[in-house]
């Protein structure tokens, strides 16, 4: 007798179930995982993205700690130490700064100063980022940060599959990861099965999210939609835009961003985060540093301007939106070509 | 029951109805430091451990001469020396056990060595050939500790993930007076107390934070009566009583195995040098002060308590020091030659697996290192 395999069951979910269901395959995999941070336990979260783990793996797995940021990262550093894999929640991008200095003098560097005896297995995810209508200290974009800092990972997913497929990653992984969550993709929805979720994929690979032509959209996080909706409103214009996302930052996959401006000739980097001493600035070097002699036009940065975080009934002035991408793609010196 | 749901509920109540979570009268410190030497409790206090005490307080005086001499000779590149604490030192290494782990701060090499590590390997971070000389894991010695109060949440955090695993593994975590002042210093202690993790903290107050004196640092009644706000039990101990020192250490290491949560002891004792050899204490006080302490020097209570029992006689001293000058000589003998130094380990050791970026900038290094041995040999020729 033969049995046809059911095809998996796909229906919609959230970027924050997707989140939430890497912890809980995590934990349930490994019993060395464990979660700790700021309402993480009976509330889920303020995003309820721990939502149930406290209930299914117990207090002692899922750990509603005091309110103090840099006591959660630094207790999480001596768990590691005695061989736990200790994933941190920091309720807001902007609530994660007290934790700084854990994170970069010990998290980032512990494997370093022990030459390598003592790595730690740490996860900090962080959710970051605008357009959710937060008041201020809770839309950051604090990437710029964690990429400074040698010893760390920066990985942020922009769809559900990648959000559980790089969580999972992540708390797998030996070294220290930020996990930068962009707040305001935790409701974007894509069908998914959560019985076979999408591959566990090595940290470090972008993807082409959508082949193009004419140039290349290089973004990451909460950018990656809307340069998906700029590429879409640039056909009316003539233009077929390519879109990299980067999901990566640290590592960064210069191969693929290479391979694909070789292709298009045109770049433009795109992000939330400010533009002066932001990660366009490196990305736009490196690019060009491999690329100058396919490049037709110098690499652009679409950028949140350099100014603090703006109250949120004036964010939409200040977050790369569809029009400002095609401005920027409309100066990449297309005369040349007539 | 998990470990944190023995925590028990506090929810809040009305005003009539409410009450201290605990009495906060046991959790007090005594008026006075706590001290065995020259008084009555002397009398308990066992032979053998009094010389183990000795031997290993003049080992630790001479380690701390011969790490000096060592950076006037340019073979450390700093050197913060203990010297007037080592009773602290040394009771912080012998209250624990082999499974449990030490958290020293950058001061605190004389108790790592006391502890068991080789005298040259605690020495890599001030020579400067690498930053942590040891496996941490194999001796159960966290990395000396140079940003202040940041060691004291990773001992909380083992000691709780060692609880949460049923070990009955305590952590002792050592910060002196200024690093009360940190951030740290609260959340670690705030910490511990909510999850009764089995901490010892360790506070040397040696009167100053480089040139701050305690005065400018704090304004509570003593260190010790920091406990008392977090809900766990503050000792107050003459730190250069060896034998005090060691007693409370290992009741409070006892205690934490037992179950019975974190406790913070504050040592009172003296840094007799400056904070470090690039330090001019001059600046800062005089040397009546420093000379007050002269007579309470840790070795010097230790051996007039020991002579007066009987102890100690001029054969023991005789040996004590002829193995102390015997480590100093092996100490001086290996520091004095130079380290291998890999320049490729630079990038050995960011992450677990190169990155693509690190393996160029590896490959330029090796470039850069073979042209200038090319040109070196160029030259011979």
């Amino acid at each position: 007798m033969t049995t046809v395999a059911a095809k998996p069951a796909t229906k919609p979910a959230t970027m924050a179930q997707a989140l939430g269901r890497a912890l809980r395959d995590s934990m349930a995999e490994d019993p060395s995982v464990h979660v700790l941070g700021e309402d993480v336990g009976a509330l889920g979260g303020v995003f309820r993205v721990t939502d149930g783990l406290t209930a299914e793996f117990g207090e002692d797995r899922c750990t509603d700690t005091p309110l103090a940021e840099a006591g959660i990262l630094g207790t999480a550093v001596g768990m590691a130490m005695y061989g736990l894999r200790p994933v941190v929640e920091m309720q807001f991008d902007a609530f994660a700064y007290p934790a700084f200095e854990q994170l970069l003098s010990h998290v980032a560097k512990m494997r370093n100063r022990t030459r390598g005896t003592m790595p730690l297995p740490i996860t900090v995810r962080v959710p970051y980022g605008g357009g959710i209508g937060g008041v201020e200290h809770h839309s950051d974009s604090s990437e710029a940060y964690y990429m400074a800092t040698p010893g760390l990972h920066v990985v942020t997913p922009a769809t559900v599959a990648d959000a559980y497929g790089l969580l999972r990653a992540s708390i797998a992984s030996d070294d220290p990861v930020v996990f930068l969550e962009p707040k305001r993709l935790y409701w974007s929805k894509a069908d998914w099965n959560p019985e076979a979720p999408s591959p566990v994929e090595p940290i470090g690979r972008a993807v082409v999210r959508r082949p193009g032509r004419s140039a290349t959209l290089i973004t990451y996080g909460p950018s990656v939609p809307v340069c998906l909706e700029a590429a879409e409103a640039a056909r009316a214009e003539g233009w077929d835009l390519e879109v990299v996302d980067l999901r990566s930052l640290v590592p960064f996959d210069d191969e693929t961003v290479a391979a694909s401006v070789r292709r298009t000739g045109r770049a433009v980097v795109v992000h939330e985060s400010n533009g002066f001493g932001g990660p366009g600035g490196e990305i736009a070097a490196r690019v060009t540093e491999r690329c100058f002699h396919h490049l037709e036009a110098p690499v652009l940065r679409v950028a949140g301007f350099d100014i603090p975080y703006p109250p949120p009934m004036l964010e939409k002035h200040h977050l790369p939106g569809v029009d400002r991408i095609l401005d920027a793609v409309a100066r990449l010196q297309w005369e040349a070509e007539s | 029951m998990t470990v944190m749901e023995q925590r028990g509920a506090y929810r809040p109540t009305p005003p009539p109805a409410w009450q201290h979570r605990t009495d906060p009268a046991p959790l007090l410190p005594d008026p006075e430091p706590y001290r065995v030497l020259g008084t009555e409790a002397a009398a308990k206090a066992d032979p053998g451990l009094l010389r183990r005490l000795y031997a290993e307080l003049v080992r630790g005086r001479r380690y701390n001469t011969q790490a000096t001499a060592l950076t006037k000779q340019g073979r450390l590149a700093v050197y913060p020396s203990s010297t007037g604490q080592e009773a602290c030192e040394v009771a912080a290494a012998l209250a624990l056990e082999e499974r449990d782990w030490l958290f020293p701060s950058y001061r605190d090499t004389l108790a790592v060595v006391a502890r068991g590590l080789d005298p040259a390997h605690a020495l890599t971070l001030l020579r400067g050939d690498w930053h942590t000389g040891y496996d941490p894991r194999e001796h159960r010695i966290a990395p000396l500790s140079t940003p202040l109060a940041t060691q004291l949440p990773h001992a909380v955090g083992l000691a709780h993930a060692a609880r949460l695993k049923g070990d009955g593994v305590v952590a002792l975590a050592m910060v002196g007076d200024g690093g009360t002042s940190e951030g740290d210093f609260h959340e670690a202690l705030n910490f511990a107390a909510v999850w009764q993790a089995p901490v010892v903290f360790l506070v040397q107050n040696n009167g100053f934070a480089i040139s701050v004196p305690l005065a400018k640092q704090t304004a509570a009644p003593s260190l010790a009566h920091k406990a008392v706000g977090y809900g766990m039990p503050g000792r107050l101990v003459d730190g250069n009583d060896a034998a005090a020192m060691h007693e409370v250490l290992s009741e409070a290491v006892s205690r934490a195995r037992r179950g019975g949560g974190p406790t913070l002891v504050e040592a009172v004792t003296y840094r007799m040098e400056a904070h470090t050899n690039a330090d001019d204490a001059t600046r800062y006080r005089h040397d009546a002060e420093v000379d007050a302490w002269r007579d309470h020097d840790p070795i010097l209570l230790l051996e007039r308590e020991m002579a007066e029992r009987g102890l100690l006689d001029d054969d023991e001293k005789r040996r004590v020091g002829e193995d102390a000058e015997a480590m100093a000589a092996d100490l001086r003998t290996r520091m004095n030659q130079d380290p291998v130094l890999d320049p490729m380990d630079l990038f050995s050791h960011v992450y677990a697996e190169q990155t693509t970026q690190l393996r160029e900038q590896a490959a330029q290094l090796r470039a850069e290192l073979e042209a200038a041995s090319e040109e070196a040999g160029e030259e011979a020729r």
